[in-house]
């Protein structure tokens, strides 16, 4: 701020508040010899009249008191231009201050967790306890109170996984984000590819399509979409490119949701939460969605899912 | 020397009719989207009739159709008495209250297109903000033209509160919608960032300053002396706190940005008066009521005065409240819950909804040539109906705020919040309907009043009174 406008704002607001002040004060005293329940002697529409009672004095305090505690509160906090005021307080430095008193309380216990293998802290209740708060403070806005998902955002209980179901994949999908693009393929395409393609992707989840749809649409898929899908349909976790054959579709599985996906495309973010949860925290809440859908026996060197 | 004088009624007797209707529709819509939010699902899926959209069609229809049409009102009827002459150009009188329906019908069919500004309180596009400051200032030509040609020496208290409301509304409407049109429809404001937000909000708390409250102040000023039939309680102290008012509310509005981008020295001087404003506040309420000192009997029997009375009260809770929560530490824990629109409340239904419905109760007969309401029992229920409403109302969501803030800041041993945003919601729930009973209570006191008002007007004439001033309309 520069000097003009701090000079500006402090004059004007001392000269506000003292301004009320010396309104109050000329206009409490009351003019020798006037009395209480005398009118001004104005009559307006016939009837209406006005007394010149003087101020009530309890109102007269409180209104000098409420100023006295302006001129005090503007001494000690930021208010009068650049002035910082007596106490130096900002509300930068107050956050600061909180989070790293924070930081101080509860810093050991999460690098305590943070040291405990992922697999093995899915086991600790109370561990799952905090990871169970974590989500519902940071990721249950997307992903659902009870993580199932909703359309758009992948359900992260039924062992069904885009960027793989690993503790590593799951702990860099939270920490670095992902960016899941299905390409649009209409203008490639045509409507009437869409739609055979779209009638093949819906017959690998072992649901019947019409087959003079189906073959050239599989003759398609092997040229076009084959690329990121595999041949088969079953997908690729290092691209992101979701298993066809599971029967799960984050868009939508019906016929139309397919088509739109391949029509227009669609683009899916997971922010990354680095910056929000910090390392420690992260470990924790990878451990919470592991333990979603993690079961005993399963194979956690490949990511405990249905679906491999 | 009133008693040979044609007053020029027609638009008052209109402005007055629609205040009526208009606070049925805004108060209607208000239910309706207090039932969504109890029963979402009552929106049907149609884009129109969504809560993001006829929430601003409820503030805009309650603030400025129906609180206007009563401001306007009783304006024009208060400055043509109290200077003891006919309205000043009444043709433009009667362009006024048909530019102002327009600004408003306008309103109702934009804003469920979703046509907004996104500005709170500051919602109409570009075109209806011209159309309103084109009407606007028309009715400050009508009201400051009747009373420059005035015949008694002094200018009336409640004149000067009305005189400072269509001054500082006209500025407030300007500064507030500068804004850069790309289409009929759509336009960008010329502030950016903080400067925009810090400009909204000057807009926004002067809009409850000078429309909310130093216009009704000045309601309060003509109808509260004339039914309680005795003299206003201290000319010393309306000047006092009539200068005071309009100085420090113009100072306020950072405090609805605390904790925000805006800078810190405009937040902590917003707050200081903020709190400075508790007094000239309550000047007006102690004016009001002890006006009434030596009357206090009429209460029992009056119900236009508990209106007018009960009114005050709410006035003086709201703007104890007011500053109590523009107070940084009190907001830390009050911003964004529903204490807010608690407060909001009492202020709305409370001081400005019974101001005006006092008011109404006591203009209507006059206007119409009858001596009194059709039925004095009718506005003694809806006084009742409407009490409880309101106590019901601010009760649920004083109680739903504390909690939501209390909830929001709730930690758990390791650090992590308690609750998740939902199950706030969740605990509120049951307040939605409590308040949603109170809005219901409130709009049906507003339709047994729409009731009274008709059999008023269009029953025959029980008495055989001339009808003072009405049968000459050319002044």
């Amino acid at each position: 701020m520069s000097t003009f406008w701090s000079v500006f704002i402090t004059v004007l607001v001392i000269a506000h508040l003292i301004g009320y002040a010396l309104l109050l004060h000329g206009t409490s005293k009351m003019p020798a010899g006037s009395k209480i329940g005398e009118t001004t002697g104005h009559v307006y529409d016939g009837d209406l009249e006005e007394y010149n009672n003087p101020l009530p004095r309890w109102w007269l305090w409180k209104f000098y008191l409420l100023i006295i505690f302006g001129f005090i509160y503007l001494a000690l906090y930021p208010g009068l231009g650049s002035f910082k005021g007596l106490l130096g307080w900002s509300q930068y430095d107050q956050y600061a201050q909180d989070v790293a008193a924070a930081e101080e309380r509860y810093g050991p216990l999460y690098e305590k967790l943070a040291s405990i293998p992922i697999p093995e802290l899915a086991k600790d209740p109370e561990a799952m306890q905090t990871g169970r708060r974590l989500f519902a403070n940071n990721c249950a806005v997307c992903h659902g109170a009870d993580a199932r998902g909703a359309v758009g955002f992948p359900d992260l209980t039924d062992g069904v996984w885009l960027y793989g179901g690993t503790p590593e994949a799951i702990k860099t999908s939270i920490l670095n984000g992902r960016h899941g693009v299905m390409p649009a393929w209409g203008a490639t395409l045509g409507e009437e590819g869409v739609e055979q393609v779209a009638a093949y992707v819906y017959s690998l989840s072992g649901r019947s399509a019409p087959e003079h749809l189906t073959r050239p649409g599989a003759q398609k898929f092997a040229t076009i979409c084959a690329a990121c899908h595999g041949i088969d349909g079953k997908g690729n976790q290092a691209l992101g490119a979701p298993d066809l054959t599971a029967g799960v579709f984050m868009y939508g599985g019906s016929l139309e949701a397919i088509k739109t996906t391949i029509r227009d495309g669609r683009q899916g973010i997971m922010p990354a939460h680095r910056d929000i949860l910090g390392e420690a925290r992260a470990h924790i809440v990878a451990a919470y969605v592991y333990s979603l859908s993690a079961k005993e026996g399963d194979n956690h060197e490949t990511g405990g899912g249905i679906v491999q | 020397m009133e008693q040979t004088l044609a007053y020029n009624d027609k638009v008052i007797r209109q402005f007055t009719v629609m205040t009526v209707v208009w606070g049925i529709v805004g108060m209607l819509v208000g239910v309706y989207i207090a039932a969504q939010l109890y029963w979402p699902a009552l929106n049907f899926d149609i884009p129109w009739l969504t809560f993001s959209r006829l929430r601003p069609l409820h503030t805009n229809a309650v603030i400025f159709a129906f609180g206007g049409c009563g401001l306007i009102a009783t304006s024009l009827y208060v400055v043509q008495r109290t200077s003891g002459v006919p309205l000043f150009a009444p043709r433009l009188a009667s362009f006024v209250f048909w530019g102002y329906q327009a600004v408003i019908v306008l309103a109702v069919i934009t804003l469920p297109l979703g046509i907004t500004q996104s500005k709170e309180y500051a919602e109409l596009e570009w075109p209806i903000d011209i159309l309103l400051a084109i009407v606007w200032v028309c009715y400050a030509i009508v009201f400051f033209g009747t009373i420059a040609k005035r015949k008694v020496k002094h200018i009336y208290v409640a004149n000067w509160f009305y005189g400072a409301f269509i001054i500082a509304i006209a500025l407030l409407h300007i500064v507030n919608n500068l804004a850069i049109p790309v289409s009929w429809t759509k336009s960008y404001p010329i502030y950016a960032g903080a400067v925009d937000a810090m400009v909204q909000w000057w807009y926004g708390h002067n809009a409850v300053g000078f429309f909310l409250t130093a216009g009704f102040l000045g309601m309060m000023y003509y109808f509260v002396p004339k039914q309680a039939a005795r003299p206003v309680y201290s000319y010393r102290l309306s000047i006092v706190h009539f200068w005071a008012l309009i100085s420090i509310y113009m100072w306020a509005g950072p405090h609805h940005l605390h904790y925000t981008a805006l800078p810190e020295w405009a937040q902590s001087v917003g707050m200081v008066f903020s709190l400075v404003l508790l007094a000239p506040s309550w000047g007006g309420m102690i004016n009001g009521i002890m006006t009434l000192s030596g009357a206090w009997h009429k209460l029992r029997t009056d119900p236009i005065l508990k209106f007018l009375i009960v009114s005050l009260s709410f006035y003086g809770m709201s703007t104890f409240e007011g500053p109590l929560m523009s107070i940084k530490t009190v907001n830390a824990l009050s911003h964004y819950t529903d204490w807010t629109v608690g407060h909001v409340h009492a202020g709305a239904l409370g001081w400005v909804g019974f101001i005006t419905i006092g008011s109404l109760y006591y203009l209507i007969p006059r206007l119409f040539g009858r001596t009194s309401m059709y039925s004095t029992r009718l506005v003694e229920v809806h006084f009742w109906i409407a009490t409880i409403g309101i106590v019901l109302y601010i009760a649920s969501m004083w109680i739903a705020g504390v909690m939501q803030g209390l909830m929001w800041r709730a930690f758990n041993d390791d650090g992590t919040l308690t609750y998740s945003f939902v199950e706030a919601l969740k605990a509120t729930y049951p307040y939605y309907a409590v308040r949603l009973l109170g809005g219901v209570l409130y709009l049906s006191g507003m339709l047994i009043m729409a009731y009274n008002t008709w059999k008023t007007i269009f029953l025959p004439q029980r008495e055989s009174e001339p009808v003072r001033a009405a049968a000459q309309q050319t002044a």
